[in-house]
C-alpha cells in the first residue's frame, strides 16, 4: 500500500513538473549547444564540427516562405561574406514542415539557394529535432555560438527589419566583435518579429 | 423621393456606427477612424491600448497580412467580436505589416475583408525596444494575443487552432 502511495505521489509529481516546464525551452546564454548533422542543399550532411577553421558560428533559423526571412535574406548573405573570412560562418537551417509550408520543401530550398547564390550552408531540419533544442520559435531567429559551441547571443539580426539602410544597431555583428574581444555580447538577448515555425501536425 | 430615403438610411447607419465606435473607444482615449484606412501609430502612441482602469476586457491581437496563421485565425476574432456584443469587451487587431506594404497589401486586404474589429498599424523601428513592453517572454513570433482587464493579463504567443479555445480563454476575463 505504501509502495502504491509512493508511486502515485511520484506520478503526481511527474505530471506537475511536466506542466511547469516552459514549452519553448531551448538553450540559454552560456549553454553549450549540441552539434547536429543536417542535409545541405547540395545533398551533403553538414555538422558544425566540419567547419575546421571556425572561431564561432552564426546559426540562423530561416526559410523560403516567411516575408521577414526574405527581408533579411540579402543581409544574411552580406553578413556571411563579411564574417566568414574572419572565421564566423552563417549556418542557415530551415525548421519548417513542408507539409504545412510547401514553399519550404527541400526542392524549393535547393532552388532558392541556387537562384540567390547562397554562399553558406542551407540545411533542412527534416525531423524537426534541432530547432526545439535551440529553442527557436520563429524565422529568422539567430543563435551566435563561440568556438566551443557556447551560446553567446540569441535574437534578431539588427534593429530595423523594415529598412536595411536605416539600421543603427547590428546586433549579430556586435556580438561577433564582443566574442573576438573575449567579452560577453551586450545585449546578449534581443526580441524580433518573425514567422512562427511550422511544426508537424501530430 | 426614394433617393432621399436611401440617403437618410445611410446617414443613420453611418451615425450609429460612429457613435458606437466612439463610445467604446472612450475606454482607451485614442480616437481612431472607422473607415478601412487604418491609423498608423508608433509605440508611444499605441501604449494606451495595453492597459486599462475601466471594467472592460481587451483582446489585442498582433498579426500581419504576410502571416498565414494570423490571417487564418482572424475569423475567430471576428466571431468573438459578434459573440461579445453587449459585453464590456473590445477587440483590437494590431497589424505589424511592413511599412512599405501598408498601401500595397494591408489596405487592399482590409477593403476586401471588411473587419468589424478595430484595426491599427504599429510602425516602430526597433522591435527589441517595444516587444518586451508587451510581454517579457514574447520572442516576437506572430500571431500573438494579449488579453487583459484591470485585474489580470495573459499573453499567448501562439495561434488559436479552434474558435472555442479563444472563446474559453476570453470567458475567464468576463465575469
Amino acid at each position: 500500500m505504501k509502495k502504491l502511495l509512493n508511486l502515485s505521489l511520484l506520478v503526481i509529481l511527474a505530471t506537475t513538473f511536466s506542466f511547469t516546464v516552459p514549452s519553448t525551452g531551448g538553450y540559454q546564454i552560456g549553454d553549450k549547444a549540441e552539434d547536429f548533422s543536417l542535409k545541405n542543399t547540395d545533398g551533403k550532411m553538414v555538422s558544425l564540427k566540419n567547419y575546421s577553421q571556425a572561431k564561432g558560428y552564426i546559426v540562423v533559423f530561416t526559410c523560403n516562405s516567411c516575408p521577414y526571412a526574405q527581408a533579411y535574406e540579402q543581409r544574411i548573405i552580406e553578413l556571411h561574406k563579411k564574417l566568414e573570412p574572419q572565421g564566423y560562418p552563417i549556418v542557415a537551417i530551415n525548421p519548417n514542415d513542408p507539409a504545412i509550408a510547401s514553399a519550404d520543401s527541400y526542392d524549393k530550398m535547393q532552388e532558392r539557394a541556387k537562384n540567390q547564390n547562397y554562399p553558406f550552408a542551407y540545411l533542412m531540419d527534416e525531423k524537426q529535432e534541432v530547432f526545439p533544442k535551440f529553442g527557436a520559435t520563429r524565422t529568422p531567429h539567430v543563435f551566435v555560438l563561440d568556438k566551443d559551441l557556447i551560446v553567446k547571443y540569441i535574437g534578431g539580426i539588427d534593429d530595423n527589419p523594415d529598412d536595411s539602410q536605416g539600421v543603427t544597431i547590428n546586433y549579430v555583428e556586435n556580438a561577433i566583435e564582443s566574442i573576438k574581444a573575449g567579452k560577453s555580447p551586450d545585449p546578449s538577448l534581443t526580441k524580433a518579429i518573425g514567422c512562427s515555425i511550422k511544426k508537424k501536425k501530430k | 423621393m426614394k433617393g432621399i430615403f436611401i440617403a437618410i438610411f445611410f446617414i443613420l447607419m453611418f451615425y450609429t456606427k460612429s457613435v458606437g465606435e466612439v463610445s467604446y473607444l472612450a475606454d482607451v482615449g485614442v480616437y481612431v477612424s472607422a473607415d478601412s484606412i487604418p491609423q498608423i501609430f508608433n509605440f508611444e502612441q499605441i501604449k494606451p491600448y495595453f492597459s486599462t482602469t475601466s471594467d472592460s476586457v481587451f483582446i489585442v491581437n498582433f498579426w500581419a497580412t504576410w502571416c498565414a496563421p494570423c490571417v487564418a485565425e482572424l475569423p475567430y476574432f471576428e466571431r468573438l467580436n459578434t459573440d461579445l456584443q453587449g459585453k464590456k469587451a473590445k477587440i483590437v487587431l494590431i497589424s505589424l505589416d511592413f511599412k512599405s506594404q501598408i498601401d500595397s497589401k494591408l489596405i487592399p486586404f482590409l477593403q476586401k475583408n471588411i473587419l468589424k474589429s478595430e484595426v491599427l498599424v504599429l510602425s516602430e523601428k526597433n522591435p527589441n525596444a517595444w516587444i518586451p513592453q508587451i510581454n517579457e517572454e514574447w520572442s516576437g513570433t506572430i500571431p500573438a494575443t494579449l488579453i487583459f482587464n484591470k485585474n489580470k493579463r495573459q499573453f499567448y504567443e501562439q495561434n488559436f487552432e479552434k474558435y472555442e479555445d479563444l472563446k474559453r480563454i476570453t470567458a475567464n476575463f468576463i465575469d
